[in-house]
């Protein structure tokens, strides 16, 4: 009797996770098989979960565009020299607010959190970016996300979290502090590193309300602003844009593009999804270290 | 946003503050100054950046008791006192942009937030290591993709030609246009805002049932209780002062109603239903120049939600949970 119970319990249960994978992958696939089907299919009255005959009609006409392969470059650049900054920052700023006998510690970090709690708001933010001269230039995107505060901290908890005796060593042999940053904390430190480097970099792989904010020049665009414009203006209008740009010059469905776009958007981030999975979850348990 | 917030309260608030004594002259601390001088050099960016980039904009605030002209720029331009904030409250887009907020909110706490915790509790029921983890890695992906990708998943799905309207059609149900005009919108807003997220947001409450002493499950079983008597006496117990937390946490944040999935996935038919605080100061600011405006909207905003945001902290604090500062 318990037993049966039991199994009906599972079966209920078994039941919701498996619909909860479902209504996670269809959405997925569905764009997918759009992207591979050919333009004369997509209207046509069927399920669109498996194309009848794949076609690579619209990703060859993506490539041939430029726009979306340029823009892929600019998302590139952005989030490399962004994450490496971002490393640079956080790692050093969080090696010194590791330190509370530091003097004026309490005042530096309430000096950090404050933009935590409020912040002057998107219109001085934008008038700032356009005083400094910075509109239209991917700086813009790079140094207004050059520190999170929220990474400081998570990185600091766990620096505090490390034992000290080998910083005291160290110190003891005569090295200064950029030495242990150099040749101790940051060697030790690797996974932390890793976490925060992949947070940072989905951060800006995945960033685009910035861009839009920030640069009215398209041909600057990151990946994610370009992509806004293929799928969710409505008059297609940059789809059309788009279009005089191809030299292959034959006509593509839109839906065909929007989903192959999207598509080329997302391969990136489920290449490295079995790093990000893994570093994380970790991440999240990171600033309970030293709990 | 709101569980990335809890993994910070564990450590701190540990500062312990230990500044030089009162009695050490000047001199003193001047030598304490230039002991640490590496350390200032290493925080030194950082203090810039904040300064540049966050304090700096705080004087820009002053635009919203300005009538801001670009040309002249933020110190020139005229004070007008409360000018702008008087044309807000009198005008009917402030209240439809405070009812869409709150509401758009309160639909994600009443049906969003119970949904990771009844994901975790489900999860946690899975004896079979191998499906966890693969339910896991799947319903973690869609966190990882930005609104534009994710919303754009989502329009295609949705859309007359997608697979929803295909299968309504199989019911001999019309085709519904479901992103074009309000009558949707809020719950297309709500549903795939929890489909987005709902894997990831259980990540916070798997930690805490992982952390159950299974010494309790032991004892409830000697005392025959049942999977169902479990979960009712030991499981959901341990779990509340996590529910608790986030649900503070999440009320904390209501002003900001999940303003990127809205901006990608709003269009100007559904504008009155769909309309927050940052979404509108966007438009007025940026696309329309009603640059002192905006920053009044934004002003208004932030106070709120600052106040919000503190007492959520507050509260925190008083049921002796760690907190963030």
């Amino acid at each position: 009797m318990v037993e049966q119970k039991n199994r009906f319990a599972d079966f209920i249960i078994y039941s919701i996770l498996a619909f909860a994978c479902v209504a996670t992958i269809l959405p997925i696939l569905h764009v997918f098989n759009l992207s591979l089907t050919s333009a004369s299919e997509v209207h046509k009255s069927n399920l669109l979960l498996w194309p009848k005959e794949i076609t690579f009609q619209a990703y060859k006409y993506l490539f041939s565009t430029n726009a979306l392969v340029k823009s892929f470059y600019i998302t590139a650049f952005i989030t490399i020299v962004g994450t490496l900054l971002n490393l640079i920052l956080t790692i050093a700023g969080a090696y010194a607010l590791s330190k509370p006998e530091l003097p004026g510690y309490k005042g530096f970090m309430v000096y950090i959190v404050i933009p935590m709690m409020f912040n002057a708001g998107m219109i001085p933010s934008y008038l700032l970016i356009k005083n400094m001269g910075l509109l239209n230039s991917l700086w813009a995107l790079i140094l207004t996300g050059a520190v999170s505060a929220f990474n400081l901290i998570l990185m600091r908890n766990f620096i505090m979290g490390l034992p000290g005796s080998l910083e005291e060593a160290a110190k003891i042999d005569g090295c200064s502090e950029w030495t242990v940053l150099f040749r101790i904390l940051i060697p030790i430190s690797k996974p932390a590193i890793a976490t925060i480097g992949l947070f940072y970099g989905v951060y800006h792989w995945n960033e685009f309300f910035l861009g839009v904010l920030y640069l009215s020049d398209s041909s600057k665009w990151p990946l994610q602003v370009l992509l806004r414009t293929i799928v969710f203006d409505n008059n297609m209008s940059n789809v059309a844009a788009l279009n005089t740009l191809s030299t292959a010059g034959q006509a593509v469905e839109p839906a065909n593009i929007q989903a192959a776009s999207i598509i080329f958007a997302a391969l990136p981030v489920l290449v490295v999804y079995p790093f990000l999975q893994r570093y994380f979850v970790k991440g999240m348990v990171l600033g309970a270290v030293k709990g | 946003m709101a569980v990335e917030h809890t993994s910070l309260m564990k450590t701190s608030g540990k500062s312990t503050g230990k500044l030089t004594g009162k009695s050490t002259g000047l001199s003193n601390k001047w030598r304490q100054i230039k002991k640490y001088r590496n350390l200032y050099w290493m925080l030194l960016p950082t203090l810039i950046y904040f300064f540049i980039f966050h304090y700096i904009p705080f004087a820009g605030i002053s635009i919203a008791f300005k009538d801001f002209q670009p040309f002249i720029g933020i110190a020139d331009s005229p004070w007008v006192g409360f000018k702008h904030f008087n044309m807000i409250y009198h005008s009917e887009d402030f209240y439809q942009l405070l009812v869409n907020t709150l509401l758009i909110s309160g639909y994600r706490l009443i049906f969003g937030f119970p949904v990771p915790i009844i994901f975790a509790l489900l999860l946690n029921e899975v004896r079979k290591q191998s499906v966890k983890k693969t339910v896991q890695t799947i319903t973690y992906f869609p966190h990882f993709l930005s609104w534009i990708v994710y919303g754009g998943l989502i329009l295609s799905f949705i859309s007359p030609a997608g697979i929803i309207n295909e299968i309504l059609k199989g019911f001999g149900i019309p085709a519904i246009d479901f992103v074009t005009g309000p009558d949707y919108f809020r719950s297309i807003l709500v549903i795939t805002g929890i489909l987005k997220d709902f894997g990831w947001g259980a990540i916070i409450y798997l930690a805490a049932l992982s952390s159950i002493d299974p010494q309790l499950y032991e004892a409830a079983t000697v005392d025959g209780s049942g999977r169902w008597k479990k979960m009712i006496h030991v499981t959901l117990p341990a779990l509340l002062p996590t529910v608790f937390l986030m649900l503070i946490i999440q009320i904390g944040y209501i002003l900001d109603a999940g303003f990127e999935q809205i901006f990608v996935m709003s269009n100007p038919t559904v504008y009155g239903v769909s309309d927050i605080f940052d979404t509108y100061v966007y438009r007025i600011g940026i696309e329309q120049a009603n640059f002192s405006e905006a920053t009044a909207i934004g002003l208004f905003k932030g106070v709120v939600g600052f106040i919000l945001i503190v007492s959520a902290n507050r509260i925190i604090k008083r049921s002796g949970e760690p907190t963030l500062w």
